[in-house]
């Protein structure tokens, strides 16, 4: 297993995703038991998908829908933010992580509070609010079972849909052993989620204010709309009189009926459900209480201007890309050592700091599962190329590789120096001795062999074979 | 009589010869003329797949001085014809004879179907063969309709080999999941690739087969590497050679 | 410039040129029975579907509910099917309502291809009752049944946007290895009367 980025996420060191990747395939099992779990999400996938006869109509909707709002997403703001605002709500806007969290602590400290519930919220995790209210005398509760078990063993979530896929039953068997004082060796998932349920119900009723995250914000009603299935967004919106829902800018959808096709697409790619649980739609606070809306941007204005990177942004978090990447379910979340893991991960971590995440375009083998999966039609596969030649241009790629690729293009500008060092290769590798051959040098042969090396290129067979008929 | 530009991708060229001369004798079988313009070395894949875009565009240009004469081009590579035709804009865009040459490059099976129309393979193949869907030929050209999406099933490799006699597919567990090989991402994620290598032949012994074909060698070459290695019970075989033995056993 | 000045001014500068709004008018998926796919993708998230003529038969079906005849605490907002037994009144703050075993509430519509029902819910006395309750019983008109999100969407739109929520099954969760428990920290159990 490998180790989980620091809960404060420091985006500053670079990561080294393949060295990661190979201490978590070290343990062989875990590895391929993590690989099940997570195909087995894949399946039904799959099969919600399968039952829809629209599919892919409905994904050529969402794309296009996306890509409508992000053209005008300035005046849909503008819109949404009007009409919030009109129904009473409190619209508050920050422009990078450190505005939102002093926003969020704003609130709180004006009012007294000093314990909140949050259900789960990917953009806080990017912003690292749990660590910032901490450190000013916050409780905070994260209150989706997932989240919350991650929370109580201080890591991030290893994957945006199931923050808790890495774990086993046991290991969170032992866990609540230790901090909720369930049974020593208990570890069926009912009894956990039992004993989570009535530890999160007390947080729940001892809260002041609660946190969710926003699915959608649609700009013609001025509403927001919040998905979970089991209930913790509605638990923290209803029992405290203060709710904050947190949104990046990109959550914005223009008209209600667009939602339609969201959520038909939202919970079927993630998870394999036609729908999430609960779907709620919040206009307003409710009559004794406050509603405030955190819009944030957070370089998401500064990806809207580039035209290959702006497509990432219509990204509806549901996962479905790191159900399906091969690489993901053999790697685990953490490898990645940013906040969102897999193949959406690895367009937005470079985004946010190329030099630290240049490994992660590179975590892929460029299959295009990402992109067939994505229920907005991402071109992922295409975007992770796109930031390979965008580190090139920024001199982040490796020297070693940057040095072997300039070589082989020189090489193969010329057909007889080509030749030439085809026909070195081939004399020469099974020359050498096995010992030599099988150097350290060479990472295709510590577990693979070579490929044979004939005596004969194609070229010397066509000849034959064309003088023969 | 059709000629086709024949565009053997280098690792073929240097290490595979006999996957390229099956692609001749299939095509002169059904009565196709082969031309093989020499000067040809590498599509630019393995530079552009880096990110090394300026290392790539040379040979993308050259490959459009070799090939723009020719009514087809063909080759038994899946991904490097996805590079010409996906992934050359970059380079060639509007230069003259690029639109023809963007339309008209085929992956071997691809030509076989849809140019050719699909002739009568006269053929037998009596195995149990295991069909790897490399992913460039499944999700780039769309040689198949693919496990993600919802649209009408379709396989064009597949429609071949089931002309053959007693060739029998086997099904296996994740149809389309990747072997592993992706390029430069063999070397520099050997852990994973490997693993993800070391799965798909599982997948393929679990469903009995004796013989993996498919459309592009680099991922049989990374297969075949741990079959070897690990002495499994399993052969690779490009799709091109396939067809050409089950021909010739006709 | 304050923050969102500043930020609807660069979404204004860097916005790629626009591009049109799809149709949406073809998409869409039909039932022969609608109502019968609805009790049938109900019972696929766990909840439970119960056809009843009217609500005097609703009624009696509420009252011989396991739930109903195990509860001792009743919020109801449908008395004409549950009289309730909790004076929603007397509750001031929400958290006094922990405890509570069932909520009976009206729902608006019921959504064929999803079992989700919506409950216009900006009304509630407390927005809480739909979900701090051990089980949830959801009273829906026959004629409330839409196939499809779309169509859901479409009856609601004559209606002012307020606070509201799609409800499909009980509550649940999947978080320790995939497997599916029902009752996270909703309601362990959802019932549907579908009236008429």
């Amino acid at each position: 297993m490998s180790a989980p980025p620091s809960a404060t996420g420091e985006l500053e060191r670079t990561v080294d995703h393949a060295a990661a990747a190979a201490r978590f395939v070290a343990d062989d099992a875990k590895a391929h038991w993590h690989d099940q779990a997570l195909w087995w999400v894949r399946k039904k996938r799959d099969a919600a998908s399968a039952a829809v006869p629209d599919w892919e109509a409905l994904r050529d909707a969402a794309a296009g829908l996306k890509a409508h709002t992000l053209s005008r997403l300035g005046d849909y703001l503008d819109e949404f933010a009007r009409n919030a605002e009109a129904r009473g709500a409190h619209v508050h806007f920050a422009r990078d992580a450190a505005e939102h969290n002093a926003i969020v602590h704003g609130i709180l400290q004006e009012r007294g509070i000093t314990r909140l519930v949050k259900s789960k919220s990917m953009l806080t995790e990017e912003c690292h609010l749990n660590p910032y209210l901490e450190a000013r005398g916050v409780t905070v509760t994260d209150t989706d079972l997932g989240e919350r078990i991650v929370q109580l063993r201080h890591e991030p979530p290893s994957h945006i849909v199931l923050p808790a896929i890495h774990l086993k039953k046991e290991e969170i068997g032992e866990l609540f052993h230790r901090e909720l004082g369930t049974a020593e060796g208990a570890s069926d998932p009912k009894v956990l989620t039992e004993a989570a349920r009535q530890h999160l119900r007390q947080r729940f009723l001892e809260a002041e204010a609660g946190l969710t995250g926003v699915n959608f914000a649609i700009a013609e009603t001025g509403g927001v709309v919040v998905c979970t299935n089991e209930g913790n967004a509605d638990m923290g919106s209803t029992l405290p009189r203060v709710h904050i829902a947190c949104m990046g800018v990109e959550k914005l959808v223009p008209r209600r009926e667009d939602l339609a096709v969201f959520l038909r697409l939202l919970a079927r790619s993630a998870t394999g459900q036609p729908v999430t649980t609960y779907t709620t739609h919040f206009h307003g606070p409710r009559p004794d209480g406050e509603l405030h809306i955190v819009v944030v941007d957070n370089g998401r204005s500064r990806q809207l201007a580039d035209p290959v990177f702006r497509r990432s942004l219509s990204c509806i978090r549901c996962g479905a890309c790191m159900n399906t990447c091969p690489v993901f379910r053999r790697s685990g979340g953490y490898s990645y050592g940013y906040i969102v893991p897999g193949p959406i991960g690895s367009i937005l971590g470079p985004a946010r700091d190329p030099a630290g995440h240049r490994t992660l375009p590179f975590a892929s083998s460029l299959c295009g599962s990402c992109s067939d999966v994505c229920p907005v039609r991402i071109d992922l596969h295409h975007e992770l190329w796109a930031w390979r030649k965008e580190l090139v241009k920024r001199g982040l790629l490796p020297w070693r590789k940057r040095a072997a690729m300039k070589l082989a293009g020189a090489v193969l500008r010329f057909a007889w120096l080509y030749r030439l060092a085809g026909w070195v290769a081939r004399r020469l590798v099974p020359a050498l001795p096995r010992r030599l051959a099988y150097g350290r040098w060479n990472a295709w042969g510590r577990q693979r062999e070579l490929p044979p090396m004939p005596r004969q290129t194609f070229r010397q067979l066509y000849r034959s074979h064309r003088d023969r008929s | 009589m059709l000629t086709v530009g024949l565009f053997i991708p280098c690792y073929i060229e240097q290490l595979y010869p006999e996957v390229g001369l099956a692609t001749v004798r299939v095509l002169e079988r059904h009565g196709v003329r082969v031309e093989y313009p020499e000067d040809q070395t590498c599509c630019g894949q393995p530079m552009s797949n880096t990110g090394c875009t300026e290392e790539a565009r040379p040979l993308a240009e050259k490959f459009l001085r070799l090939f723009r004469g020719y009514e087809h081009v063909v080759a038994p590579s899946g991904s490097c014809v996805s590079m010409v035709r996906n992934h050359y804009d970059g380079f060639l865009a509007g230069q003259p004879g690029f639109d023809h040459l963007k339309r008209s490059t085929w992956e071997l099976c691809e030509f076989l179907v849809d140019v050719l129309k699909l002739p009568r393979l006269e053929g037998a193949f009596p195995h149990k063969v295991g069909l790897h869907q490399s992913c460039h030929g499944l999700r780039e050209l769309r040689l198949g309709s693919g496990s993600e999406r919802r649209v009408a099933p379709f396989n064009k490799v597949q429609l071949l080999l089931s002309e053959l006699r007693g060739l029998q597919l086997v099904e296996l567990a994740r149809q389309d999941e990747c072997c592993g090989f992706g390029g430069t991402f063999a070397v520099q994620e050997e852990a994973v690739s490997c693993m993800m290598g070391r799965d798909r032949l599982a997948d393929h012994e679990r469903a009995g087969a004796e013989i993996v074909t498919g459309v592009d060698m680099s991922c049989l070459m990374h297969l075949d590497g741990l079959i070897r290695r690990e002495r499994r019970p399993l052969q690779v075989l490009h799709v091109a050679q396939l067809l050409d033995r089950a021909e010739a056993a006709a | 410039m304050t923050a969102r000045e500043e930020m609807l001014a660069a979404m204004r500068r860097n916005a790629p040129r626009e591009t049109p709004r799809p149709d949406l008018a073809r998409l869409g998926v039909k039932f022969a029975d609608p109502a019968a796919k609805f009790a049938e993708s109900l019972q696929g998230v766990g909840g439970t579907c119960l056809r009843v003529p009217d609500l005097a038969v609703a009624g009696r079906a509420v009252a011989e509910l396991p739930v109903r005849q195990a509860a001792k605490k009743v919020v109801s907002l449908v008395p004409e099917v549950e009289p309730g037994n909790l004076d929603l009144a007397a509750v001031k703050a929400p958290r006094e309502l922990e405890g509570l075993d069932l909520t009976v509430l009206r729902g608006e519509l019921a959504v064929a291809e999803n079992g989700a029902v919506w409950v216009d819910a900006q009304l509630l006395p407390h927005r809480a009752i739909f979900v701090i309750a051990e089980h949830l019983v959801l009273v829906v008109d026959a004629a409330g049944v839409v196939n499809d999100l779309h169509e859901a969407y479409a009856r609601l739109a004559g209606r002012p946007a307020a606070y509201g929520l799609f409800i499909s099954g009980p509550s649940k969760t999947a978080d320790i290895e995939q497997a599916l428990v029902i009752g996270a920290q909703g309601a362990r159990s959802c019932t549907v009367l579908l009236v008429g």
